[in-house]
């Protein structure tokens, strides 16, 4: 079955790929991208990625803007997997949707509307065990936004390793966030991934951060032979 | 043992992670072990050791179960708690002489309690997490013990430990698969 994959650049959508990708064939990347930092739907810091990552994977991508006003961006969504259907041919949606019914709702309403198969492989997943997994699978992803506390300014742009987890599981614990960041304490973007067939690598990027709130922009980024 | 069938279109499929996984996990954590089997290859040897079964979703377009539903003629003989959820639901329903209709529900959805039941909450009413392309008429005797304003939510056979849920459970709704694994330790 062809599928399309919802990706926002972070690594659940790309882990969802990773998935996708041993079980049925991936026939491209759909992305929205969305001018409200603040939108419901679409995961926002560094979008702009996405075609990068997508040349990485060799998958064609389909992008389509937003401006991120709740609900009309859903009309936007929909846009956006009809024209993966015209140009690629795709059956079905994959997405990386974690324990956000909010999301998960309306993904599944408009396939349904589009006569897709809806697919969320990592849904309702064990958290431990999905981060775990991500590291030891050859995922390189790093945080790009937080937005909670107790993150300090350093974590911008650090990478999720074996210590990073360690620590965010330290904060599940004291501050009860979720290890995936899944309730938007925080955001990635893969770098690296088993589906990539050259990395990325950050050139150059600026941090904001203030009151536990925080980005880590990337200005520019190049590809790299693996 | 909990034996968990997974009732996707076909065997390892891209869904199995999503309706079958989850249920596990809670299985798991309410300290029962479990094996998993497709429907489609399910053997005698799957229900060796098994002191209950529960039939997992599917996904929204993957209705084929309701084509093969001689390959659950194994349910009108099984002695073993039984817990059926959405598409496992509608296949308990088929083996046992209820019908379907089309009716889709997808998010979250109030479930009204009917009648006290051993594995739904103690409340009048509770949200749930629907996905379902069709709705359940259930077989005659069989006890209606909770509605949504769309269709029939949850039932149980009047005399045998056969359950279905339409809503899914392994969405916010841990309690139903964990009074489910209680039932069956007794």
């Amino acid at each position: 079955m062809k599928l399309g994959v919802l990706c926002s650049g972070g690594k659940d959508s790309w882990f969802a790929c990773h998935l996708a990708m041993q079980k049925e064939e991936v026939a491209c990347v759909i992305t929205v991208r969305s001018r409200n930092e603040e939108s419901y739907m679409f995961h926002t810091p560094n979008t702009h990625l996405v075609p990068l990552q997508a040349e990485a994977a060799g998958l064609p991508l389909v992008t389509v803007e937003t401006e991120g006003i709740e609900e009309a961006e859903l009309g936007d969504l929909s846009r956006a997997i009809s024209l993966a259907v015209e140009q690629y041919g795709i059956e079905g949606v994959v997405t990386g949707a974690l324990l956000s019914v909010y999301q998960a709702s309306r993904v599944q309403r408009i396939c349904r509307d589009l006569d897709l198969w809806c697919f969320n492989p990592l849904w309702y997943t064990d958290p431990e065990l999905y981060m775990k997994e991500l590291i030891t699978s050859g995922f390189r992803a790093v945080i790009t936004g937080v937005f909670a506390a107790p993150f300090s300014a350093d974590w911008l742009g650090r990478e999720i390793d074996r210590e990073a987890l360690s620590g965010l599981q330290q904060y599940v614990r004291s501050h009860r966030i979720t290890l995936t960041g899944e309730g938007g304490e925080y955001e990635t973007l893969v770098l690296d991934a088993p589906v990539f067939i050259k990395r990325i690598v950050i050139q150059e990027s600026e941090k904001e951060y203030a009151n536990y709130r925080g980005f880590f922009r990337v200005r520019r980024a190049v590809l790299e032979e693996k | 043992m909990i034996l968990l069938v997974d009732l996707s279109g076909k065997p390892g499929s891209l869904s199995r992670d999503e309706f079958v996984g989850p249920v596990a996990r809670i299985v798991s954590g309410a300290g029962q072990e479990w094996r998993e089997a497709h429907f489609s290859e399910i053997t005698g040897n799957d229900f060796e050791g098994a002191n209950g079964i529960i039939l997992c979703g599917t996904a929204l377009k993957d209705n084929l179960f309701a084509g093969k539903v001689q390959a659950f003629s194994w349910l009108r003989d099984v002695r073993v708690p039984v817990l059926g959820i959405c598409a496992g639901m509608q296949v308990l329903f088929l083996v046992h002489g209820g019908t379907l209709r089309q009716e889709c529900e997808i998010g979250m959805t109030t479930v009204r309690v009917m009648q006290p039941d051993p594995l739904l909450p103690d409340r009048p009413a509770f949200e749930a997490y629907e996905l379902h392309s069709f709705a359940c008429d259930p077989p005659p005797g069989w006890v209606v013990t909770a509605v949504s304003d769309r269709c029939v939510q949850a039932v149980r056979h009047p005399d045998l430990p056969l359950y279905g849920v339409m809503f899914h459970p392994e969405v916010r709704n841990d309690t139903v698969v964990e009074r489910f694994c209680a039932l069956c330790r007794e």
